[in-house]
């Protein structure tokens, strides 16, 4: 009994944790390091330009237009790269680089995704997901594509 | 009857029934077919790619209560509307439909291990040439992301490793922006002693544990 609830307790932590962590670095989850045509990112009701160099946040949604690409590189390692007329939504990050502890979901709205995992998927496998409207990937530290029609 | 006349009879009767089934085929439009299935919409896919050192990999893909598994290289699943069906795809494929996503992956990233001379501030030799390829792989690309993780040996606390691998990190990032690296570009952070170099027993000192990474991506 003592035990399940040391369990919870440390359970509990990390979660405050990484809440605490989500907060303080919201600002740096990642950075977009190619960008190809017009990519723009939605953030807070608004829409600001992306390109090589941008900052992305969590809750940033990412879009291309036709001929356009754009790649960003997390904090943890992941690498997300989407093709043409594609919608990416950074919907949930939180990473602690001490111990490797996070979570990452990403959603492809619609168009081409291809990923490689970091070290979040590395430490927790199924600690990152990423979902199309029809379904929800889990992964457990891997390199693959993903597309979305509307 | 003769049989003459009975062949003839039978091959009138034949022409007959002939012409019978022609002109009901010509008159009466054929009855309606049940409505072919709707085709099913193709709302996406996903293909595991190889990983470049080879390792197992895998990726679960769910829907309400269905579940697929790939595990192997261009291990495929095609989602649609009703379906969610696995099939083996190919790298012309993947091309074909990701080729533009893929070729925007950024350069993966790339790691230095630096130590220092026991005791010392200072890179033994070995690592200040490390330091200086590093510096050329900053300035290869166009935004460069550097991360300086301190690591300490497993002789100590956490609480006293993570601080000992914080104070290792912050001193080369200092150096790091004493050669030119952009303060915003560096950020320094520990990992304590829990990614040894050299795994030991909690309580070892062990030199080659006690050294910073320099990730650039």
């Amino acid at each position: 009994m003592t035990r399940t609830l040391n369990t919870l307790g440390r359970a509990a932590l990390v979660v405050a944790v990484l809440a605490i962590a989500t907060h303080v670095f919201a600002a740096e989850i990642g950075r977009i390091k190619v960008a190809k045509g017009t990519v723009t990112i939605e953030r807070d009701g608004g829409t600001v330009p992306a390109t090589v160099g941008t900052r992305v946040q969590t809750s940033d949604r990412i879009r291309t237009a036709a001929d356009s690409s754009v790649g960003i590189t997390m904090d943890d390692d992941s690498l997300l790269s989407a093709g043409p007329n594609s919608v990416l939504s950074l919907e949930r990050y939180a990473f602690d680089a001490t111990t490797n502890q996070g979570r990452f979901d990403a959603a492809l709205n619609k168009g081409t995704l291809s990923v490689i995992s970091g070290r979040i998927a590395k430490q927790s496998p199924e600690a990152m997901t990423v979902r199309t409207p029809a379904i929800i990937l889990g992964v457990r530290g891997t390199t693959f594509v993903v597309s979305a029609n509307e | 009857m003769s049989d003459d006349r009975r062949i003839a009879r039978d091959a009138s009767f034949v022409v007959a029934l002939a012409s019978i089934v022609l002109v009901a085929a010509c008159a009466t439009p054929p009855p309606p077919l049940p409505p072919p299935p709707a085709p099913e919409k193709r709302l996406g896919a996903v293909v595991l790619l190889p990983e470049k050192d080879g390792r197992p990999t895998a990726v679960t893909i769910r829907r309400d209560d269905k579940q697929v598994v790939l595990d192997q290289p261009y291990a495929a699943a095609n989602v649609g509307s009703q379906s969610l069906a696995a099939y083996a795809s190919s790298q012309q494929e993947v091309e074909q439909e990701f080729g533009a996503a893929i070729a925007a992956q950024p350069a993966p990233a790339t790691a230095f291990v630096l130590y220092f001379v026991e005791g010392k501030d200072d890179f033994t030799d070995e690592s200040k040439r490390l330091l200086e390829q590093m510096l050329q792989e900053v300035a290869r690309r166009p935004v460069p992301d550097v991360l300086v993780v301190g690591h300490t040996d497993a002789v100590g606390t956490d609480l006293v490793n993570d601080a000992l691998g914080q104070r290792r990190a912050e001193a080369v990032r200092s150096a790091l922006i004493g050669r030119g690296i952009a303060a915003g570009d560096v950020r320094a952070i520990s990992r304590g002693k829990r990614a040894p170099a050299v795994p030991t027993p909690d309580g070892v000192a062990e030199p080659r544990n006690r050294r910073v990474e320099i990730i650039v991506r």
